[in-house]
């Protein structure tokens, strides 16, 4: 694997939410606004980038029994940096993510990547793989948040775009896409699309529907 | 009294952690081919929850909040940015200390739930349990039966989903959602019915 493609097999190959099955929690929690979505998926990419580095630099070290313990503390300090400085500096959009900062924790996308790549890679690609997971997790989260904030309020980044029938616009939002079973639709059709253009990515079925033999003979 | 019992009803269908805050999704969506394995990985999350929240809450109140070192002259000390870190420590040590039990006492239980023991550390309805008991001011009686509502919540929810994917082996779904795709819409539409018991004020 080349250096290009640790960093961008993540965008669509390998994108941690639709083909990997990790860190769906906050996609799905914090997509209704544009804004949190931007700094969710940038967060993450910097907590990835970090943790992946430095358990990369400690990977020949690290007894297998306690490394479990020791990558989560290490998780855990670059997310509370990230917690403090997002509480500093953008207070508002802070308050608006609450619990979800704090939960990049024990999101499996940092563990899963520390645990599959950073402790058998050395640190250049390690950062690189966090990069390319944090931004493949941003990108759909970005999507998701633009249809739901667009079509749910009319808006991105809260700039009116649609103006609303209740301020004198023409647009009558579908007030369903804010609230929480929609971002479960969305990524499912996300998912159906994604899955259409890369076929390699389809699951096969459990239970294979038996074909009708009565209607075939005629 | 009153209160209490409201807080139980309201973390189990108002405010139900997976359907509601998208929490422990991973497990929520990997763990629920078959109602067997979903139901023991439930009871799990019942007793991890059960037991974590109330003594984090013990934690936090006696060591972590503004003010809480008084009693050690320490009184204008703020640690709670420390509450991620002793958390997801508390976390791991009941869960490691639950294994050790069960694997002592009820070996069955513990050969069933596996590997999905160790895996509730890392999973976030776990951590987000005792960050919202932090984020809501509970104290210790209200702080143990959300606990345990919320478990039984996450509980029902991974065990209605299961049942569903058990049904869904009758249909012909098409070869894109196969899989992931499904399991997000069906997923979706439990959700939306959980909505319905969004406006009750317990």
């Amino acid at each position: 694997m080349t250096m290009r493609d640790v960093l961008f097999d993540p965008l669509l190959n390998k994108n941690p939410i639709t083909f990997q099955v990790l860190g769906i929690c906050s996609a799905l929690a914090i997509t209704n606004s544009l804004l949190s979505a931007l700094v969710m998926g940038l967060s993450v990419t910097a907590v990835l980038a970090f943790s992946n580095m430095s358990i990369s630099l400690i990977r020949h070290h690290l007894p297998a029994s306690v490394r479990i313990i020791v990558q989560i503390t290490i998780i855990a300090s670059a997310v509370i940096i990230v917690d403090q400085l997002l509480k500093a500096f953008l207070p508002e959009t802070a308050r608006i993510l609450s619990v979800y900062v704090g939960l990049i924790v024990t999101n499996c996308i940092v563990l899963g990547r520390a645990e599959t790549f950073a402790m058998q890679n050395p640190v250049g690609r390690s950062v690189l793989d966090g990069i390319g997971n944090g931004l493949g997790f941003g990108m759909i989260l970005i999507i998701v948040a633009t249809i739901r904030e667009l079509f749910g309020n009319g808006s991105l980044m809260g700039v009116s775009i649609l103006p609303l029938v209740s301020n004198d616009g023409w647009y009558v939002p579908n007030e369903m896409l804010l609230l929480p079973p929609s971002a479960f639709f969305i990524i499912g059709f996300l998912v159906w699309v994604i899955r259409s253009w890369k076929p390699e990515q389809v699951e096969p079925a459990d239970y294979p529907p038996i074909p009708n033999r009565a209607t075939e003979a005629e | 009294m009153d209160n209490l019992f409201g807080i139980f009803l309201r973390s189990i269908f108002v405010e139900n952690l997976a359907l509601a805050f998208f929490l422990g999704m991973c497990t929520f969506l990997a763990v629920s081919k078959q109602i067997k394995t979903s139901l023991g990985l439930g009871l799990a999350v019942i007793v991890v929850l059960g037991i974590s929240v109330p003594i984090n809450n013990l934690l936090y109140n006696a060591f972590l909040r503004e003010g809480a070192l008084g009693w050690a002259n320490l009184g204008a000390f703020d640690f709670s940015y420390l509450s991620l870190i002793s958390f997801i420590a508390v976390i791991a040590a009941m869960v490691q200390i639950l294994e050790m039990i069960l694997s002592r006492y009820f070996p069955i239980l513990h050969s069933n739930l596996g590997i999905f023991l160790p895996l509730l550390t890392v999973n976030c309805a776990i951590l987000g349990a005792s960050l919202f008991m932090v984020q809501r001011d509970y104290n210790f009686s209200e702080s143990a039966v959300y606990g345990l509502g919320a478990g039984v919540g996450w509980a029902l929810a991974i065990a209605t989903l299961a049942g569903l994917r058990e049904k869904m082996r009758y249909c012909d779904v098409p070869a894109g959602l196969q899989g992931l795709g499904i399991t997000f819409i069906t997923a979706g539409l439990i959700s939306l019915a959980f909505m319905a018991m969004a406006g009750i004020e317990l």
